[in-house]
Formats: structure tokens, sequence, C-alpha cells
């Protein structure tokens, strides 16, 4: 056993703020490429708002789900926020689980997540 | 039993297996008898238990065995179920420790054990003879279609 599929990170500024694409899994493996790339997108200038498009994400776990609220914990900090957008049902599951449904605002548009 | 009834892998502590060994756990889970969601919840616990070996078991150090068991049960009072048993020779935890953490202090680590017990029926954590740690977990059809453990709408 060795090779896995990826996780692609795609992120986009958009004025104020940031939209991030990701395809693929997040997990143990990946999560740390995830973490890194979040991490410099909101520093040293933190966007108003980042969008998590997750809706090419057929697996998430604990970890990725961590990386996630690290982001917008640090995105408080500062006056930010993140929405989730698009999460398929497997995912949304993970965050239910954990209860950070009520964490997240989630959204189902992009366009929806700029209003939220 | 026949030898399709049951699951045996033997593995290391690299984050990299952890995508096969995911699709080989659903597909054993779907082959006796789960729903694709169903499956999906036990490869998730699978994967998080796993992970906890990788990540405190071994401290991230690859290369490391971990065998994995899993098998159909029976129990007379909850009857149908499987079993699943993850063997690892890395650090003995205390099992006081291994607790899911509150949910309600939000913050990134510390959820995975939280995950397995919501998933599974039974967990139950071991220091393991000769070192490391074995984990047992088990999940019965009955709580299943009683609803429990799982804080969503079946399906």
């Amino acid at each position: 056993m060795n090779e896995q599929p990826r996780l692609e990170i795609e992120a986009d500024r958009d004025g104020d703020d940031v939209i991030v694409r990701l395809k693929g899994e997040v997990d143990l493996r990946s999560s740390p490429d995830l973490r890194r790339r979040l991490t410099e997108l909101v520093e040293p200038q933190a966007p108003k708002l980042v969008i998590m498009d997750l809706s090419g994400v057929d697996y998430v776990d604990s970890s990725g789900v961590g990386t996630i609220v690290e982001l917008k914990r640090r995105a408080l900090r500062t006056g930010g926020d993140v929405v989730l957008v698009g999460l398929q049902p497997r995912v949304r599951s993970v965050f239910e689980i954990t209860r950070l449904d009520k964490f997240f605002k989630i959204a189902k548009s992009i366009d929806e997540a700029r209003q939220a | 039993m026949s030898a399709a009834d049951e699951l045996a892998l033997d593995i290391t502590s690299d984050a990299g297996e952890l995508a096969q060994v995911r699709e080989a756990v659903q597909q054993w889970a779907m082959r006796v008898g789960w729903s694709e969601e169903h499956a999906a919840d036990i490869m998730l616990a699978v994967d998080e238990a796993l992970s906890n070996v990788i990540r405190h078991g071994y401290d991230g150090k690859p290369g490391q065995p971990i065998e994995l068991r899993a098998r159909r049960v029976s129990d007379a009072r909850r009857g149908e179920g499987l079993e699943i048993v993850i063997r690892d020779y890395g650090k003995q935890v205390p099992i006081e420790q291994i607790c899911g953490r509150d949910l309600d202090d939000i913050r990134p680590g510390g959820l995975g054990v939280h995950i397995i017990r919501s998933v599974m029926s039974e967990v139950i954590y071991e220091h393991a003879r000769g070192g490391g740690m074995r984990l047992t977990m088990r999940k019965y059809r009955a709580d299943v279609s009683a609803g429990q453990g799982r804080p969503r709408e079946e399906s």
C-alpha cells in the first residue's frame, strides 16, 4: 500500500475575501499541506471573509475538521470569518458528529456565503 | 464463517496508507452486509483510530507496524455485528487519558476519540501484552436500527 489521491487546493483573492476551493480527501496525510496553505493565506493580511468551497471534498476526518476550526479561530481573532460551502453529505456528517455544524456558517452557494 | 467474512491488514504507520485502508474497510463492511452509509461510518472510525496510533502511539514516526483484524460477531443480547481490532507496538498511553473532549470547548484537536465513540457501539482500549495498545471496536446492527450513536437521521 502506498500512494493515495492527493488534495488539490486553490485559493483566489476577491477584494477583502478569499475563496478556497478544495478537491479530494482531507485526512492525516493532506491536512498539514492544507494548514500550511491556509496560514499563508491569512498572514500577514487577514481577509475579511474566507469562503471554503468543499464541494469537491468527498472525505474529511478530524484532522481536516480541526484544520478548518483553526482557520476560523484565527479569523475571528482578527475580525474575520469563515463560511463553508457545498458540503457533501459525508462531509456534513463529520461536522454534525463533532457538533461543529453549529460553530460554522454553512451556505449553499458562494453568493449565499457572501451574504452570510 | 468464510474467509470473506474476515479482513486482515498489516500496515505501517504512514499517513499515505490511510486512503487504501479506508477503501478496504468500507468495501469489507459492505461485503458483510452493512449499508454504504454505515460502512462509511465504520471506515471513519477506523481512520480516526489509525490516525491516533500514528500521531500518538508512534509520535508520527513512519514505518512502524499496525495490525488490523476485522470479523463478524454475534452477541446473545445485541445480535449480529462486527468487530475491528487495531493493535500497535507503540507507546502505552494511560487508558484514562483516552477520552473525547468536551465538544463545547471549540478547538482544533481531540475530536478523533469522540468520533470513534459516536460511530461504534463499544470501544475498548487496552495495554497489549508485550507493549503497545490494542483497540477493540464493535458495532451492532441492533444499535443502528435503534438509532443509537449518531446525531443525525438514518437514511
